[in-house]
């Protein structure tokens, strides 16, 4: 079921009317029923697949939980009469029993994960191999991809690290973990929630409260208004200029990069937008997914706006496990003896950074693409934290010009066109593809396409380029009018009338202006594919 | 404490990290530094810094950090 699609509308409607009458104590059991029939839209085999991950989550977790609660009785009994080295063994002895739960569930939900997701991938690869040395072919399996299964999979095992870690108790109840595991306004395309983030509201008793329904609304309105009115009427030019690569090269490619970020953009935090205002009108705080990431002047700082939840995710589950491990610790140290601090600051980080870059970009998809697109995006980023140290002396010389309106514009232009290059491996779906037609904007010339009316040949008509641009510059003033605080908390202070009259300018701005279906499915996020 | 902060001054020779304090907030602290003094801290104190102890409160001063080192080694 589709956030853009009348049934969607039509269900939230109906559960919200439901969720204020009915029993408080039985308004999360609600959300839980809702989120299946919401998830049941995408077939029975992709309930099957929620709920093996909800099962094994909520088993390896209740057991982690127990073992630890043994432990702490054990303790508690022991405390004054057992020796340090006896409470150290039997410390030792209840992690062990905890790590196999947490490595069961761990091995179960991403090898899942890795058939469904990966299979015809890695097959096609071997048959690729086996080609080259004229042996047969593997036929594929071609597995239904779960809409979804990455972002809940990814959630459901960062909660079970979590109770591993013991960073809070495992959640008893199996019915309360499905709801968290497929809680559904961000069951498709996150974000991806800290269970001791989104439990505390989610499974609380919600009173009626108009205001905070009031601002959900308008939260999804506006994310209604970025997806259909922006997004899903630039999504016709991204199609055609990544369709016919060998014919849109040049100025066409930088053309594709801006407009393709602009797309995914309004697309992504549109759709998100939509989740978290309709967890805001059920009384559910999810947590910000985006903090103006085309703002950014360099990548680190890019991908701490952007995505934030994914990329905290594998930096909490990836990137500082893999650092501290006892094989990258012993690199470390080696490199230190070997080669001093500098060298042995940099070696594993160094690796790790790419490890975690890669497993980001085939988390995005079974293809080398978003292999490459992740590897790239490790690599911009570790050249210029090796660049510092210059930019450090080049603003020691110029020192004022760093605090320039100028040179911060400058910045954000950089980072922007950096990211938009390297994303655009999403639209191509072909490396050497790709790497030809970003190269041919030094080679191929041709600025006449910007007035000769060429843009006007590429799915979008002159009226859709100015619509989808009214709407960016409005998307542009939003972001710049939120810098401190949300335009929406602001706008609550106005009167009401003006405030009616906003929102239903916009309201009218999204039925007179959205795209429906217009050279693709309207219906589909980008971010759902993930 | 000595032995810590010898090797926090041999990463970042120019911070007095006696009295330094936000060091991963204010930047001074990358994620390379942490890792790489993180496996200072298990070699020279014999413990181990688990993954989940990477958080900015650990971190922002010498005091900070050598808290946590003294909360492992009475763990262990």
């Amino acid at each position: 079921m589709s956030f853009t699609s009348g049934i969607f509308l039509l269900f939230f409607a109906v559960l919200l009317v439901v969720y204020y009458l009915i029993p408080r104590r039985h308004q999360w059991k609600l959300l839980l029923l809702a989120s299946y029939l919401f998830y049941a839209f995408a077939g029975w085999s992709a309930v099957c697949y929620l709920l093996a991950t909800t099962v094994t989550t909520w088993l390896s977790a209740r057991q982690i939980g127990k073992h630890y609660g043994v432990q702490a009785q054990w303790l508690a009994e022991h405390k004054g009469t057992s020796t340090r080295e006896e409470r150290k063994a039997y410390k030792a002895g209840i992690k062990s029993r905890a790590r196999r739960w947490m490595l069961f569930g761990i091995l179960f939900n991403f090898g899942m994960l890795a058939v469904v997701k990966y299979t015809d991938f890695v097959l096609g690869n071997v048959n690729g191999l086996l080609a080259l040395f004229g042996g047969g072919q593997v036929p594929l399996p071609h597995f239904l991809l779960p809409m979804g299964i990455s972002f809940y999979i990814f959630q459901s095992m960062g909660y079970l690290l979590d109770v591993y870690r013991a960073k809070y108790p495992a959640e008893p109840g199996l019915g309360r973990t499905a709801l968290f595991v497929s809680f559904f306004p961000q069951l498709i395309q996150g974000p991806i929630s800290r269970f001791d983030d989104l439990a505390p509201t989610l499974f609380a008793e919600h009173r009626w409260d108009g205001a905070a329904v009031g601002l959900g609304l308008q939260r999804m309105l506006w994310g209604y208004f970025k997806k259909m009115v922006v997004a899903d009427r630039l999504m016709a030019v991204v199609n055609t200029l990544s369709g016919s690569p060998e014919e849109y090269q040049g100025l066409y490619v930088l053309v594709l990069m801006v407009v393709y970020a602009v797309t995914l953009y309004a697309d992504f935090t549109g759709g998100i937008d939509i989740t978290i205002g309709v967890a805001q009108t059920l009384g559910v705080e999810v947590t910000e997914n985006f903090q103006r990431p085309f703002f950014s002047k360099n990548t680190a700082e890019y991908w701490r706006r952007w995505h934030i939840t994914m990329g905290s995710w594998f930096r909490d589950y990836i990137f500082y496990p893999a650092s501290v491990s006892k094989p990258m610790m012993r690199l470390t140290q080696w490199c230190r003896g070997k080669f001093g601090m500098g060298a042995a600051k940099r070696v594993s980080a160094y690796l790790v950074t790419m490890l975690t870059w890669f497993v980001t970009g085939i988390w995005h998809g079974a293809s080398w693409n978003f292999i490459v697109w992740g590897l790239l995006n490790g690599v911009i980023i570790l050249v210029s934290q090796e660049l510092t140290p210059l930019y450090q002396r080049f603003h020691a010389r110029f020192p004022r010009l760093g605090a320039t309106f100028g040179y911060r514009l400058f910045q954000v232009g950089r980072t922007f066109l950096l990211m938009s290059a390297v994303r655009v491996l999403d639209c191509y779906r072909d490396v050497p593809v790709t790497f030809r037609a970003v190269g041919s904007i030094f080679t191929e010339f041709n600025p006449a396409i910007l007035w000769d009316g060429s843009l006007l040949t590429l799915g979008a008509s002159g009226a859709d380029w100015v619509v989808a641009g009214c709407g960016v510059v409005l998307m542009l003033c939003v972001s710049l009018l939120s810098r401190r605080e949300p335009l929406r908390a602001r706008l609550a202070l106005r009167p009401l009338a003006l405030r009616w009259t906003l929102f239903g300018l916009l309201f009218l701005a999204i039925v007179v202006f959205g795209a429906y279906g217009v050279g693709y499915d309207a219906n589909q996020f980008i971010y759902n594919q993930f | 404490m000595e032995q810590l902060l010898s090797v926090l001054k041999e990463l970042h020779p120019e911070v007095d990290f006696d009295t330094a304090d936000g060091l991963v907030t204010s930047g001074v602290l990358t994620s390379l530094d942490i890792i790489a003094l993180i496996a200072e801290i298990n070699a020279a104190f014999d413990v181990e810094v688990p993954a989940e102890e990477i958080i900015p409160e650990n971190f922002d001063s010498a005091k900070t950090i050598w808290a946590m080192v003294e909360r492992l080694m009475d763990e262990d």
